[in-house]
């Protein structure tokens, strides 16, 4: 092949083994949204094809040598019924379909384990319940449903996986969230897709699926030795919340234990469901929240703790439903130095 | 390619341009800088956005050869972020959004309703003036060190990461937005109160409907930006904290507002370009569009349904799951109206007498392009699709179909139609049906293999990526390439043809419209008498009669 040009031979080269059209298909939902893509390619093609088709008919059938002298004609109601509805009708379908993938994409399965993510400029930071933590990698088991809860601590972010086919904003004070359940084991692209500032595209990493075996070991092998919610802990008593939120009956605020997950009843009336946003927001802004029954004596904690010790702190809160001794350290008011067991995953994240 | 043409010249040994016309009305420098004449002002609007286009386009050029190796390497990151937001702030405000209306729009739609001008051209000279300083703040912010927020502006990247002339570039586009809400409202204006006796809204041509519908939303939707951008440089300037979550702002208000603009900005650019598909498929098929009524409500429809769908911008962006629902829906019936133009387009040519003329080829160029760019909307409309499909560079291939593929083509076709009456005198044919073919080739090479790298994964705005990804960013880029030499040669043609190009006479095309009917270049006044309409538009039996009846008299 010397008659080529090597920089021509390289190019040819890489075309026909990098060539795809597709990325890996690497999770459960990542067939689904191929077979919606396939549909809306082929109703293009279809589409396209009519128009193009009826350009060219006419183009040879009618053009002036064949056709010297124009018909005019008003138009057609019948027809234009016919290109309003039959798009319309494709469009529908295209509507429904892509309803149920959205639906199902951004509502994560009761079983799902939670995984946190803070966006940084430029950087992924994943946090894993057992007390993990990684920068730019996010390691997955296969075969299980993997929840996000995802926020950024500057701009907005945009965390996609496009081997998975998912992909959710990663927003400054909100928690967002994505799930997937990874079915290949691999090595795949994490990119940060919204334009977040100078370093956008080096924004990037890896997810690494594995298979649980192989997640186990790696789950032993890169714990930092305290997990999210013992951290939270020990946050929960430096910050002096547990003056507070003892637990007796005569405290200032109200009981923790057992607070993730119920209806709590506001002091204007209204009822809240209190969940991850709702324990964030309430220590960044009490005064927005205010608990019936209680003062609104509670300080801000605004631009004191950090999206991670939030976290874990929320982490702590989600514990407290499950995790007896925890509760018998806010009765005593102490902390306990040993710390409990690394919360299994799963355990907390049930959604009521 | 059939050699037939309707093209029909006077003998161009006899044959000059007219003793007086708008051109020669006046001379000298300030009989421009303060002229009244919507034809005058369209000149000097064509000669700015040209300006400006060529300065977008050496940004897009830039962007292509960074991304012709995976490496961040001809430009540090920084310079790429700056060199991909100016494209898009210059191409999107100071090009796309005046593009048809201010140049074509301003010099035909007078005409073509009969009057002599815009109900306001004080309005119409101030509206240039306010392009030029938002022209020269871009181009202050860009001599100065450039602005690297992309077009969007996002907070709260925008408010406090960044420290490039965002206020700058932000009142430029401040002041480019009043610029256009005056070119609106003088349409609309003139459309309601100067149409000639007899010109009912029925007997409008297309591109006046079209227009009318644009300057809707411009005068409307702009006002949004207006705001949006003063509260962005409140937040930057004095930290106000409306769109800052640690004062109790939401970043996310300013998705919905910069949206609201911004989605019926596309249909501001869109819809103009759709009337001069409209005029030029009449023209060169010798036959009425297809379902008038049908055509000229798609555009009001587009107009309505437009401002309804912003937030499928935002599907990803943690807004409810059942708002996202009604906006998809929504964004789903904003398609339709697209569809009905393109098949009776299509429809109109049945039955007709066709020739090829460049503006012809550019209106097939849409026809295939624009329906590429609608379909693959639809693909971003649908809600589970959109979350693989955002923010990739199938979006970016999706908008340059429609921006690029449609409305550049269009622009194109109408610049090419519209020329003879324009300046008195023919463009050299042959040449620019190539530089038509070679805008549709390089323009798909250049965005067709985005798509793929779209699906693949390729986030947009990367300076650098993996290298996976080269082959069909070197694809992307040669692409470019040739695309660049089809813009750049009509640049070349047009400007010899001031001197070299053929008489034109007044109706080289034997079209309808009411500005075919007037002398080329036209009167200042445009009219001797005003005319009086007793037809509808695109009615080749009325033209018949009345080139027959002409030269029985004049024989």
């Amino acid at each position: 092949m010397h008659f080529i040009s090597p920089v021509l031979w390289q190019f040819l080269v890489n075309w026909l083994t990098h060539f795809a059209l597709f990325p890996p298909e690497a999770s459960g939902i990542a067939p689904d949204t191929d077979a919606l893509y396939f549909f809306l390619v082929l109703i293009s093609v279809v589409g396209l094809g009519v128009v193009a088709l009826l350009v060219v008919l006419f183009s040879v059938l009618y053009r002036q040598e064949r056709n010297p002298e124009a018909t005019q004609i008003e138009g057609s109601t019948l027809l234009e019924a016919t290109w309003t509805i039959i798009p319309l009708a494709l469009f529908m379908v295209t509507f429904v379909w892509g309803a149920l993938l959205y639906f199902r994409i951004y509502n994560p399965p009761t079983n799902a384990m939670n995984i946190y993510i803070v966006g940084k400029q430029w950087m992924w930071k994943a946090e894993h319940p057992g007390g993990q933590h990684e920068i730019d990698a996010l390691h997955v088991p296969i075969n299980r449903p993997v929840q996000l809860t995802m926020i950024s601590q500057d701009v907005f972010h945009s965390f996609s996986i496009p081997a998975f086919r998912v992909k959710r904003e990663v927003i400054p004070g909100r928690y967002s969230t994505v799930w997937f359940e990874a079915t290949k084991t691999g090595t795949y692209h994490l990119f940060c897709t919204q334009y977040c500032g100078t370093l956008h595209s080096q924004m990037i990493g890896e997810v690494v699926a594995m298979t649980p075996e192989d997640y186990e070991r790696w789950t032993a092998g890169s714990t930092s030795g305290s997990s999210l919610a013992q951290n939270g802990e020990r946050l929960f008593a430096s910050l002096g919340c547990a003056s507070c939120h003892s637990g007796n009956a005569d405290a200032h605020g109200p009981n923790l234990a057992q607070a993730y997950g119920s209806k709590l009843q506001m002091a204007n009336g209204s009822f809240v469901t209190v969940d991850d946003a709702f324990l964030r927001d309430t220590i960044l802004n009490p005064t927005m929240h205010q608990v019936a029954g209680y003062a609104p004596i509670m300080p801000t904690y605004q631009g004191q703790i950090s999206e991670e010790g939030l976290i874990d702190i929320v982490e702590y809160i989600k514990n407290l439903n499950s995790n007896y001794r925890v509760q018998q350290t806010l009765n005593t008011s102490q902390v306990q130095t040993t710390a409990p067991a690394a919360p299994s995953a799963g355990q907390g994240m049930v959604k009521q | 390619m059939s050699t037939a043409t309707i093209v029909k010249l006077p003998p161009q040994e006899t044959a000059r341009l007219p003793k007086r016309s708008y051109l020669n009305n006046e001379y000298g420098l300030m009989s421009w800088l303060l002229t009244g004449d919507h034809k005058r002002i369209a000149i000097l609007y064509l000669i700015s956005i040209t300006f400006f286009f060529f300065i977008g386009g050496a940004m897009a050029g830039l962007i292509r050869l960074e991304l012709l190796t995976p490496q961040s390497d001809l430009m540090a990151a920084d310079t790429y972020n700056k060199v991909f937001s100016m494209h898009g702030i210059i191409m999107v405000f100071l090009f796309l959004v005046p593009s048809v209306p201010a140049t074509i729009g301003n010099f035909v739609l007078p005409i073509m309703v009969g009057a002599k001008d815009l109900a306001f051209p004080k309005i119409n000279l101030l509206s240039w003036y306010l392009y030029i300083f938002a022209g020269c703040f871009t181009l202050a912010a860009l001599v100065l060190g450039g602005v690297d927020t992309g077009w969007t502006f996002t907070t709260p990247l925008s408010t406090h990461y960044l420290n490039t002339h965002v206020i700058t570039a932000g009142i430029g586009v401040f002041i480019a937005g009043f610029s256009s809400i005056f070119t609106g409202l003088n349409f609309i204006v003139t459309v309601h109160r100067m149409r000639a006796p007899g010109m009912t809204w029925f007997r409008l041509p297309l591109f006046v409907w079209s227009h009318y519908a644009a300057s809707i939303l411009m005068v409307l939707g702009t006002p949004v930006l207006a705001i949006t951008l003063v509260l962005v440089i409140l937040e930057r300037a004095i930290g106000i904290g409306v769109f800052d979550p640690t004062k109790g702002g939401d970043p996310l208000l300013f998705q919905h507002l910069f949206w609201f603009y911004s989605h019926p900005a596309v249909y501001i650019m869109i819809l103009p370009g759709m009337g001069v598909i409209s005029e030029v498929i009449s023209t060169f098929s010798r036959k009425r569009v297809f379902g008038y009524t049908a055509v000229a409500f798609s555009s009001v429809a587009i107009a309505v349904f437009g401002f309804f769908v912003w937030a499928h911008h935002m599907f990803i962006m943690g807004v409810s799951n059942y708002s996202a629902l009604v906006f998809s829906l929504l964004t789903m019936l904003v398609a339709v109206p697209s569809a009905i133009k393109i098949f009776n387009w299509a429809a109109t040519l049945y039955k007709g007498s066709i020739t090829f003329e460049t503006p012809m080829l550019y209106a097939f160029g849409f026809m295939g392009l624009f329906t590429i760019g609608g379909l693959t909307g639809v693909f971003l409309g649908s809600l589970g699709m959109d979350i693989h499909l955002t923010e990739t560079y199938f979006i970016v291939a999706h908008f340059h179909f429609v921006m690029v593929g449609g409305m550049l083509m269009a622009y194109l076709a109408g610049i090419h139609f519209w020329w003879p009456k324009m300046t008195g005198r023919m463009y050299p044919e042959a040449l620019s049906k190539l530089a038509a073919l070679v805008t549709f080739i390089g323009f798909n090479l250049t965005f067709f293999p985005q798509f793929v790298l779209g699906y693949l994964g390729m986030p947009r705005r990367y300076a650098a990526y993996p290298p996976e990804f080269q082959v069909l960013n070197v694809l992307s880029t040669a692409g470019a390439t040739v695309l660049g030499i089809g813009y750049l040669l009509p640049m070349l043609y047009m400007t010899w043809s001031l001197k070299y190009g053929k008489i034109a006479g007044s109706n080289p095309w034997q079209a309808t419209g009411l500005e075919w009917q007037i002398q080329s270049p036209p009167l200042t006044e445009n009219f001797v008498e005003t005319p009086i309409v007793d037809h509808e538009a695109y009615d080749y039996e009325w033209l018949a009669h009345k080139t027959q009846h002409e030269v029985q008299t004049v024989g």
